[in-house]
């Protein structure tokens, strides 16, 4: 009985299927992309599914008949042929011309895709356990400002409490934005494990390695927002870092681009300010929510053994120095990274005050960003 | 002297020397193992196979219900290798256990003793595996590939005992390739050349040469990452000058060929089915034994098309590209054959040839979707999502699984001496076939749709295919346990079979009695080519 409900249940989902299908085709294929690449990706995928629709049309029907005809039931007596060398030789040449006919469009959209110079603008992509940042560089390749990009989605939407958003999951707090109708070139690296990089619309997906930079490249012909996810299974958050890239019309992007080159001299003058111990709680609040949450979890309980808590640790109400050391080296063969490669002085400072001074955590010292920058700029 | 002689003479008659426990224990004797390998093979298969409704469980609706991130990982990862390492290669090995001599003619495989030490070591491997999940920090949470430097600088502490039970299963694949091997090439009755063998024997002989080929592969990845972890080395650290990508290109090298280790019995065992409900020899045997060695001999040039999005230069991806492609022409031709095999036969559909068609067919799309994933541009789309986890249980569920499970229904009235009640066979099928089909379809489209694989949550595009494909699951997950009742149903009270079981059946194993006495062949069969159908 419960088999024939289950059968019913699946027998009305698969009609829902097929509404589907005739409703929306795009959660069903490919998607075209915006680019002349992932275009020519898509067309390439389309050709295969035919072909390969074809093949199986034609080899499933040869069986159905067989099956229909060639039945005991129906009084068949089984021939006695075993063996053609005929059809062997037809059916391994026929193949053959296929895929050789295939191959060709295949090796030609590579070949474009391995094409990266002549770009406008050089972007690094670096990966860390589950975040991405973006750092636009010069000529030289020296960044000129960099952001990290961390997923907007609040736990409250992914656990159940509250009702989740259009772009549950693939939204971020700092979105990459390029040029259109520009040549963008993305140089992809990790800092911890390999992660993937991947903008489906754009037709592009390359690992992120230790140690190896990769490059991709991509022409953006329509302005808009496109999103992508890490592929590349990364540890605890891997579901959770999504990528989200504006394309931007010209004059808007160099007009943002402008914008950030001046907020990047203001956060280097801020190096050198000092701060009030309530300006340090309200940063460094910001800063342990992007960087060192998803660990060590907002409540600043972790999560035993595998990452430690916080709240009335030896580290976080021991010496100052040792704790900032912690921080901005981290602890090798483990999943605390070094946080001098990712942090400023001003960021460093404002969260490790805020660790020494959250969860009833009670020290009373305060930290300013040229305590950092004393502690490491030493020989 | 008389006496020895006689009672030796008896112990050939009767059966097993010890009884209980120890019967089990101690046994050197093929079916006893046979029978071992494909129990444990069955229970693992019932443990990866909760392990999956638990992962569909939590997909079962985008946002977190059930299970958290850090533990959903050690369910994919465990899944994984449970259903790879305990479910399907250990069915596998009871099945050649169990045939392999009773079809070249052999009184047992050629070493038995180590054939007894080949299957105990496994149960301590899997007891290993599973305990981790119970240790401070979790069981292996970095993918049945464990691509480093996840699995050695990130790893649980829980990595080292998961290093420790891949060695173990290595040196069990190993003993056990190194007997069917021995045995096949020592012991084959009189008159039984090499090509006429059966075809399950011809694709095990090849198997095991895989096996022996890239284990020892195996075991040197995972040496290298205890090194790393344990004793400072830097193979895969890229700070101490090591290199992460060298890692996949170790695994793979392995990881490819073990892909057909899984799939080349199951294309044995279908070419012995089809031929007798279809009762016609089977179509172009001498190609399918050409076809069966180009596959093996691919297998070891194209590892790196699991590898595409690493970074690697364009010959080299050109050149993985046009290999990879090439593997569908020899799998073509099986397929090919395996249609003529069937046309102008006089077919019936019991319940091992309806298993064995639904392979043909859902082996045949999982192929195709191989095909479209060597396209190395399109690949960079499908890599990672669904569609790749579609493609690879669609060849390994209602491929390599379906095989063994109409191996079973084939042999069982064999080895038991009773049939199975074939209207609960076929009610299998149908719940199997409909369950696969309803789990593993939908991932295409999710896939397509860029829904990454290995995540706990998902966008909300995504829900309506997940809901399906875990409505699917647990269909095709009870109808394995219904399985297990037909099955001890059969064994208990079925009906008593005879010698030949199938009127199209030909081949040394349908010439003894049913069940198969303890000690078969102790003098060579006359073999001759009436017993010769595939």
């Amino acid at each position: 009985m419960l088999n024939k409900a289950q059968l019913f249940r699946n027998a009305a989902v698969c009609v829902s299927l097929a509404a589907t299908w005739s409703l929306g085709a795009d959660e069903l294929n490919m998607r075209t992309g915006v680019t002349d690449i992932s275009k020519a990706v898509y067309d390439l995928h389309m050709i295969m599914l035919w072909v390969c629709v074809i093949i199986g049309t034609v080899v499933f029907s040869a069986m159905f008949i067989s099956m229909l005809l060639h039945r005991k039931s129906r009084g068949a007596i089984p021939a006695t042929f075993h063996d053609s060398l005929k059809l062997e030789f037809a059916w391994t040449i026929i193949p053959m011309a296929i895929l050789i006919a295939l191959a060709i469009p295949a090796t030609g959209t590579l070949i474009e895709m391995y094409d990266t110079g002549g770009e406008e603008l050089s972007i690094e992509v670096r990966a860390y356990q589950w975040k991405w940042q973006y750092k636009y560089l010069d000529e030289d390749l020296n960044s000129t400002f960099s952001f990290f990009s961390n997923m907007s989605t609040p736990k409250d939407q992914i656990y159940n409490k509250e009702a989740k958003g259009e772009h549950y999951l693939l939204e971020v707090d700092n979105v990459l934005r390029i040029p259109t109708n520009r040549k963008v070139r993305f140089l992809i690296t990790s800092e911890d494990v390999i992660h993937a990089w991947w903008v489906p619309d754009f037709g592009i997906k390359r690992d992120a390695v230790p140690g190896m930079l990769n490059d991709l490249w991509t022409l953006v012909n329509e302005p808009g927002t496109y999103r992508g996810q890490c592929t590349e299974l990364c540890g605890k958050d891997h579901g959770f870092m999504p990528i989200v890239v504006e394309a931007m019309p010209e004059a808007d992007y160099d007009a943002w681009y402008l914008k950030q080159v001046a907020a990047e001299s203001a956060r280097i003058e801020a190096l050198s300010k000092t701060f009030s111990a309530d300006e340090l709680m309200l940063e460094g609040e910001k800063v342990y929510a992007s960087f060192c949450a998803s660990c060590h979890q907002l409540d600043g309980k972790g999560v035993p053994p595998v990452f430690p808590g916080l709240a009335g640790s030896s580290v976080a109400v021991g010496a100052r120095d040792e704790h900032l050391r912690l921080v901005y080296e981290g602890v090798p063969g483990t999943s605390m990274a070094a946080f001098g490669k990712q942090l400023d002085a001003a960021q460093l400072a404002a969260v490790v005050h805020y660790e020494r001074h959250a969860w009833g955590n009670n020290t009373d010292d305060i930290t300013q960003p040229r305590d950092v920058i004393n502690l490491f700029s030493a020989p | 002297m008389n006496a020895v002689l006689e009672s030796s003479h008896d112990a050939h008659h009767h059966g097993p020397v010890n009884t209980g426990l120890k019967r089990w224990l101690f046994t050197t004797n093929h079916k006893d193992i046979g029978t071992l390998y494909l129990w444990f093979s069955f229970s693992m298969f019932l443990i990866g196979g909760v392990l999956a409704l638990i992962i569909r469980t939590e997909l079962f609706q985008p946002g977190l219900q059930f299970i958290e991130p850090e533990f959903f990982n050690q369910m994919t990862t465990n899944h994984g290798l449970i259903m790879v390492f305990g479910a399907i290669m250990p069915a596998f090995v009871g099945l050649a256990n169990w045939m392999v001599p009773l079809m070249v003619g052999a009184p047992d495989m050629a070493l038995p003793r180590m054939n007894n030490l080949s299957f105990w070591i496994l149960p301590f491997a899997f007891t290993m595996i599973i305990s981790t999940l119970f240790m401070p920090g979790g069981g292996p949470n970095f993918g049945w590939t464990f691509y480093a430097p996840l699995s050695t600088t990130y790893a649980p502490d829980s990595v080292t005992f998961f290093i420790f039970a891949v060695h173990i299963m290595g040196a069990s694949s190993i003993m056990g390739s190194i007997n069917i091997i021995a045995t096949i090439l020592n012991m084959r009755a009189p008159g039984m050349t090499l090509m006429k063998m059966p075809l399950f024997v011809w694709t095990w002989l090849i198997t095991a040469y895989l096996l022996l080929a890239v284990m020892p592969v195996l075991a040197g990845v995972v040496t290298m990452m205890l090194f790393d972890i344990h004793f400072g080395t830097s193979f895969f650290n890229a700070a101490g000058g090591g290199d992460p990508v060298m890692f996949q290109h170790i695994f793979w090298f392995f990881g490819h060929p073990e892909v057909y280790i899984m799939i080349l019995p199951a294309f044995g065992v279908v070419s012995q089915i089809i031929p007798t409900f279809a009762r016609k020899r089977l179509f172009g045997y001498d190609s399918m034994v050409y076809a069966t060695s180009s596959i093996a001999f691919l297998s070891f040039i194209v590892w790196a098309h699991h590898m595409f999005t690493v970074g690697m230069p364009l010959a080299g991806q050109l050149f993985f590209m046009y290999a990879t492609m090439i593997i569908a022409v020899p799998t073509g031709v099986k397929v090919f054959n395996w249609v003529s095999t069937m046309w102008q036969g006089s077919m019936t559909f019991e319940t091992p040839m309806l298993f064995s068609i639904a392979f043909v067919i859902l082996f045949t799309i999982g192929g195709f979707s191989g095909l479209m994933l060597a396209i190395t541009p399109a690949d960079y789309q499908y890599h990672d999502t669904y569609f790749v986890v579609a493609h690879f249980h669609y060849v390994l569920v209602p491929g390599a699984l379906f095989s063994i499970i109409a191996a079973v229904y084939y042999w069982l009235p064999k080895w038991c001496g009773r049939m199975y009640d074939e209207s609960l066979g076929k009610i299998h099928f149908w719940l199997s076939f409909i369950g696969v089909n309803v789990t593993f379809f939908p991932q295409h489209f999710s896939g397509l749709a860029g829904m990454p694989r290995r995540v706990p949550d998902y966008a909300m595009q995504f829900a309506d295919f997940n809901m399906i494909s875990s409505v699917g699951a647990f269909l095709f997950g009870f109808s394995q346990v219904f399985f297990l009742y037909v099955i001890i149903k059969a064994i208990k009270s079925g009906q008593p079979a005879s010698d030949r079981v199938w009127e199209g059946a030909h081949g040394l194993e349908w010439t003894i009695a049913s069940p198969a006495p303890y000690h078969t062949f102790t003098e060579p069969p006359v073999f001759d080519d009436s017993e010769v159908h595939s």
